[in-house]
């Protein structure tokens, strides 16, 4: 039964898949790839990944689609140009069995005949009583690796600077996107009154849900920022000057502290990013405390695209 | 067959079907879109190594997991950046076409190299 369920997704994953690279029109296909995110998150639950679950519905198939589907509609008037540059049947031939064979080389690793899995669960299930957490991802995610989380923000904080570096000079320093308007009467004004303050609970419940259970940061963030975005697109609130002294000390802030507790480390365990022992708990919260309204924010302003207007418009 | 070969051999097709749309397709959108295809097949495929790594009652490796929710944020990352880019594109320069032998935008830049 479940074999069949499983099989089922995967088939399901993989006709959106084909259908996001041969529907003609993107709109659709981009609709299309919401909903092979939305399926893959079963196809996670399914690998008993419940965290990268999250992490995907909100992230990978929720920002991602809407991301891709407003830059459909700004592109609309190029698609036919563009379309008229399809390439020959030969191009599409050789391309066709590139692709072949690089999913054929994948399924024959997938198939091949292994030794024992190599696995880490036995060094994670060791030591995850010192980090005082439950869940073994935050206890990767924050104790084991913290370097890949303070990178991966740092990251963030890149491609939000790389975002507003591509503002025309005339508008620099001003406000992303367009000013919004919307019926105040209107479904789109209701649902960005209604769903706010449950979507801001949900996603700091999901938030601190993260240290015994699947969830953690990034999810929290996500819904947080999605709420936020619910209101600039319905009107209600505006996205902020990206020149803002506040709003850029607020961005920098999370990564900061992660960076400070680390340095700290040095000095009290031996080495950076290190926790002294039995602070290890308290030490990961200040971190994710501080990270969580950061990370928001950075996912927020990235979703709001480039600075489109001056400040005073 | 059990769920990490099944879906290890679902993300290889869809690694497959997405290199072939990031060739075929002449949008520069399309080949965003085709290319995160290929990123999510790439995370799947990761995530059932993770599941065989599985042990101690554990459903999967949490190693592999939380490097994988690391990596879909960063993927959105790069996603958002090459959107902005493209959206800065066509506002400059009216069309997005990646052809090798499009129109040279009119310019100072443009006369020198003709």
């Amino acid at each position: 039964m479940i074999d069949a369920l499983n099989a089922g997704i995967a088939l399901l994953v993989l006709g959106l898949a084909i259908w996001t690279i041969v529907a003609p029109d993107t709109f659709a296909a981009i609709v299309g790839y919401v909903a092979y995110g939305l399926l893959l998150t079963l196809a996670w639950v399914a690998l008993r990944g419940v965290d990268v679950a999250l992490t995907e519905a909100a992230i990978g198939g929720g920002l991602t689609g809407v991301l891709l589907l407003r830059a459909a509609a700004k592109l609309r008037r190029t698609e036919a140009a563009s379309n008229a540059e399809r390439p020959g049947l030969p191009t599409r031939l050789a391309a066709a069995i590139v692709a072949g064979g690089v999913a054929v080389a994948l399924a024959i690793v997938v198939l091949a005949p292994a030794g024992p899995a190599p696995t880490l669960v036995p060094e994670v299930a060791a030591n995850i009583a010192a980090t005082g957490v439950g869940n073994p991802i935050t206890a990767v995610l924050l104790a084991f690796r913290a370097i890949d989380t303070l990178l991966e923000a740092i990251v963030l904080l890149f491609a939000l600077i790389g975002v507003w570096s591509l503002a025309p000079d005339r508008v620099w320093g001003g406000r992303p996107g367009p000013r919004y308007r919307a019926d105040p009467d209107g479904i789109l004004a209701y649902l960005a009154r209604l769903l706010p303050p449950i979507g801001i609970i949900v996603g700091i419940y999901i938030f601190w849900i993260g240290a015994d259970l699947p969830g953690g940061k990034f999810q929290g963030a996500t819904i947080l920022a999605a709420m936020w975005l619910l209101a600039m697109m319905a009107g209600l609130a505006d996205a902020p000057p990206v020149s803002r002294r506040r709003l850029r000390v607020a961005l920098v802030a999370g990564p900061a502290v992660f960076i400070a507790v680390g340095a700290a480390g040095v000095a009290t365990a031996g080495a950076f990013l290190a926790y002294p022992e039995g602070l290890a708990k308290p030490l990961i919260l200040v971190i994710e405390w501080a990270l969580l309204p950061s990370l928001a924010l950075t996912l927020g302003l990235i979703m709001a695209g480039a600075p489109e207007r001056p400040e005073d418009r | 067959m059990n769920a990490a070969a099944l879906f290890g051999l679902c993300a290889a097709a869809l690694v497959g079907v997405g290199v072939y749309g990031f060739i075929v397709n002449p949008q520069p959108l399309r080949k965003i879109l085709a290319f995160n295809v290929v990123g999510s097949g790439v995370f799947l495929l990761f995530g059932a190594i993770a599941r065989r790594g599985g042990a101690l009652g554990w459903g999967g490796d949490p190693v592999p997991q939380a490097l994988l929710i690391t990596g879909i944020v960063v993927a959105f990352a790069a996603t958002a950046l090459a959107v902005t880019l493209l959206l800065r594109l066509a506002d400059e320069a009216d069309s997005v076409t990646l052809a090798s032998d499009a129109p040279a935008p009119a310019g100072p830049d443009a006369a020198r190299d003709a």
